[in-house]
């Protein structure tokens, strides 16, 4: 058995059984309580609703069956990052069982405690240490009963696979699997479980593969959008063409003659129903709609105008020094201005959900980053309980931030409710990239300066609405500044469409302008980048991890542009340092840019599961690709222009480049999270390569073809 | 209007009283329970949708059910064989081609029929044959080298 999502938990009747009696539902053995969540809120989970307070006491549970078999309960779910694997690692190497005896129980509100959602890496960074204290409580727990039985002290003890064995006669041992048979135990992880030593781990830190892999190509695994229920309907919605256009009226006479069509009205919501998803598509297009739309004159060409228009006092976020003693010291001083358009999450599996009703009571079945969410966003949407409302998250087809919010959740719960069927929500592509909570535009105004010797004597650095994860300098500079200007409660409306998390929220427009305007200042100097970063840098860790990707790719010093496509980018993202060096080459006559290979170095503190991990790398280095290359939201004002993949280009197969990366180790540390770091660097990475390959300056992403070409015609015209 | 639409799918006569313009798509994802065929994108960029018809990669989301009439239709689910995995899904497992999973079935049945046309593809045919196939989550390089090791496991004329 694999620790895979339990189908048989999720195709359970629902509300079985009472919250309450669910301790009670799991039969014997052994529960541990915890709760990984001491205080951990994060931005995306501050939509509409607040956050449930926490729990009274937990919110996770392991259990150690009567069988001696593991199961962890979490809210946590499954999206590609990986940690249906690692978890079960973790929770395997500190009880001492075979990974293949944990079974991960992910992300359904009734089975699950209360989470507040995955991402941020939370899921191994802030969930895994106290999953492992849990674990350590339930070894301690497991040992005492061995200890008593076995009639010798604890400290006499080895466990393998689950059998605990007297170290002094090996004939003398009993399996944890004895040691539950009829217990009923139940325990907090509250206090100091002793968790295993670094030299001792056996499964953390191993690689290991997927284990929903057999499912995943088979066709087997289920995402949301593949449940199907007796009697279930297609819904499309009646949009607007605009975004925040207020409803004005919908004529669907000539959509209701198509044979089967439902039309669901309540308030500002149209809908169409069909149990044929083709014809319910067939329908929506004959609906005539009108709606008052939003005016807002702006364009993905002047939305860093608007940007610095809008833009109210600044927050600093972090300042030393003086920066005016700063640039009278400064022998060399460059200001720039940084660009960077709207994105995508682009997920291949758009925002789905199916809603079902029995009785008063609701399951949904969705696509989303935050079960617990949604769950309080249908009980609250339809004004019932939340004890009223299942949400089961399957498989998810990749979120990367964007699948947070849940609006196709609370719509299918909506018509639900209106219908008493089981209704179906799929975005079309479309709608997929018209309400996704896109990744912010960003503008970056940064002056610094350098003195003779090429050490940076001041550093402004001024973030516009991209947030401050990664804005603070991770160079040592006496006199700095950062400040941070986004939209503040009470504001007028900045951006033009819903924005929100989009995988290292901010990062990427941060370490882009910080690492371009480095470049600049060692090209200024006169030195090697990778020298003028070590010069600059005071940060060990971040040494180190340059060092390693130096020597990884077999990096050279040379002054730039050295001509050979050689750039370089590197940051921090919750506590793990990252840096990427890249080899480019730029066709001078298209502006085409082929990112030839890569490599990565990472201080991630604990690295659970290296493959993973590398897994993660490469993804976020493809990613960071596309951020950097292609993609860009064309809008006109509220009108959303891009609308499916043939105006969005994300990377291809002939876009990938050799990929290798080196994990620093750092296991006695605790785990940072390695699930977006990467991704932050390929900006940065590329806009020095481009200038090592030609000599030009790139200060807007994308970078694509065209706006290369204007830079190499400036930089030949200077 | 309803016709009765006959064809063979992974392996199996199929007959259907259907609406002909219905898309092969959601008549194998709604009428027929093979949710292994994705909706990516509805419009044939994607490829999420891919399932071989006579031995050529389609993108099911853009054929109405009416053209398959007659034709032999593989889907992911047909791949295996006797309850053992095909060469290139046992690859893409072996590989760790896949994150998400949900470009997955498109990718493996765009490579089958890839292998179909030419068993032996150098690495820039791979990238070629399968550049309109997506993949948010970056497995390319594992996807590349998962069609590299099933092309050099299939003995010639037995992949499908």
């Amino acid at each position: 058995m694999n620790p895979r999502i339990d189908e048989k938990a999720y195709t359970k009747k629902p509300f079985l059984i009472e919250r309450r009696d669910f301790l009670k539902y799991l039969g014997g053995g052994i529960v541990i309580l915890f709760a990984p969540l001491g205080g951990c809120h994060s931005k995306i989970a501050a939509t509409s609703l607040p956050l449930n307070a926490l729990p009274d006491d937990f919110n996770s549970f392991l259990h150690i069956s009567e069988e001696g078999l593991v199961t962890c309960y979490t809210g946590k779910i499954e999206m590609g990052q990986g940690p249906i694997i690692a978890l079960a690692q973790m929770m395997a190497d500190e009880l001492d069982v075979a990974f293949e005896n944990v079974k991960m129980v992910m992300g359904d509100t009734e089975l699950c405690p209360w989470d507040d959602g995955t991402w941020g890496s939370t899921s191994i960074r802030e969930f895994g240490p106290e999953m492992r204290k849990a674990a350590g409580k339930a070894r301690e727990i497991l040992l005492q009963m061995a200890s008593e039985k076995l009639k010798v002290p604890v400290s006499q003890l080895q466990v393998t696979n689950g059998i605990v064995t007297d170290m002094k006669d090996n004939s003398r041992s009993i399996s944890y699997a004895t040691l539950t048979k009829g217990k009923k135990i139940q325990k907090s992880s509250i206090g100091k479980p002793k968790v295993k030593d670094a030299k001792d781990f056996k499964v953390i830190g191993k690689p290991h593969h997927r284990v929903d892999a057999i499912q995943k190509v088979t066709g087997a695994a289920k995402y949301a959008g593949d449940y199907k229920f007796p009697g279930m309907l297609f819904a499309r919605i009646v949009r607007p063409s605009s975004y925040g256009a207020k409803f004005i009226s919908a004529d669907t006479s000539e959509a209701e003659k198509i044979e089967g069509i439902r039309v669901v009205r309540d308030k500002d919501l149209v809908a169409l129903l069909h149990e044929n998803r083709d014809k319910v598509d067939e329908a929506i297009v004959k609906v005539k709609a009108e709606f008052l739309p939003v005016k807002l004159d702006v364009n993905d060409k002047s939305v860093t105008e608007h940007y610095l228009r809008s833009a109210k006092k600044g927050n600093i976020t972090n300042t030393k020094g003086d920066i005016e003693e700063g640039r009278k010291i400064a022998a060399k001083i460059t200001e720039s201005v940084y660009y960077d358009g709207y994105v995508a999450h682009s997920p291949m599996e758009p925002h789905a959900a199916v809603a079902t009703i029995e009785g008063d009571k609701i399951t949904v079945w969705a696509s989303a980053q935050t079960p617990f969410l949604v769950r309080d966003q249908v009980s609250h949407e339809l004004g019932i309980s939340p004890d009223m409302v299942r949400v089961i998250v399957p498989f998810v087809g990749g979120g990367f931030g964007g699948k947070g919010d849940n609006p196709q959740a609370i719509i299918a719960a909506r018509l639900t409710k209106l219908t008493g069927k089981p209704i179906m929500v799929t975005w079309t592509r479309e709608e997929e990239f018209f309400f996704d909570t896109l990744r912010s535009a960003a503008l970056h105004t940064v002056k610094s300066g350098i003195s003779k010797e090429g050490k940076i004597t001041f550093w402004d650095f001024n973030a516009y609405y991209c947030g401050d994860r990664g804005a603070e300098t991770i160079y040592d500079v006496n006199h700095q500044k950062t400040t941070i200007y986004d939209q503040e409660e009470g504001d007028p409306q900045v951006h033009p469409f819903a924005t929100g998390p989009w995988r290292a929220p901010g990062n990427s427009n941060n370490t882009f302008a910080r690492e371009m305007q480095i470049c600049q200042m060692a090209a200024a100097a006169g030195m090697d980048q990778i020298e003028f970063r070590l010069k600059n840098l005071a940060d060990e860790r971040m040494i180190k991890v340059l060092k390693a990707a130096a020597e990884k790719f077999g990096y050279t010093p040379a002054k730039g542009p050295s001509h050979r496509g050689f750039g370089i980018a590197l940051g921090t993202d919750v506590d793990t340092y990252v840096a990427v060096i890249i080899e480019l080459r730029v066709d001078a006559k298209t502006g085409h840019v082929q990112v030839v290979r890569a490599s990565c170095a990472q201080d991630m503190g604990m690295c659970v599961n290296p493959l993973g991990t590398l897994m993660q790398i490469e993804g976020c280095i493809t990613m960071g690709l596309g951020y950097s290359l292609s993609e860009e939201l064309k809008f006109e004002g509220t009108n959303m222009l891009t609308r499916n993949w043939d105006s969005y280009e994300i990377p291809k197969f002939s876009w990938v480049p050799d990929i290798d990366a080196v994990i620093l180790d750092r296991m006695d540390q605790p785990p940072h999270g390695g699930g977006e770091p990467a991704v932050i660097c390929m900006g940065g990475a590329i806009a020095s390569g481009i200038f090592d390959a030609t000599g030009a300056l790139l200060y807007q992403m994308p970078m694509t073809p065209e706006r290369v070409l204007q830079a190499i015609k400036k930089t030949s015209a200077q | 209007m309803q016709e009765t639409i006959s064809f063979h799918l992974n392996g199996n006569e199929t007959v259907l009283k259907t609406d002909p313009s219905q898309t092969l798509l959601w008549v194998l994802r709604n009428h027929l329970n093979l949710t292994g065929t994705k909706y990516g994108c509805g419009s044939g960029f994607c490829g999420a949708c891919t399932v071989i018809i006579d031995k050529e990669a389609v993108r099911s989301c853009s054929i109405p059910i009416s053209d398959v009439a007659g034709k032999n239709v593989i889907t992911i689910e047909g791949l295996a064989k006797d309850g053992k995995l095909h060469p290139v899904q046992q690859a893409f497992v072996d590989h760790d081609a896949l994150q998400c999973g949900y470009c997955t079935p498109g990718m493996i049945m765009n490579a089958v029929a890839l292998l179909i046309k030419n068993p032996k593809p150098a690495r820039e045919q791979i990238v070629k044959g399968m550049e309109d196939n997506f993949c948010r989550c970056g497995a390319h390089i594992r996807i590349i080298k998962a069609i590299e090791t099933a092309a050099s496991k299939i003995e010639g004329g037995t992949i499908l």
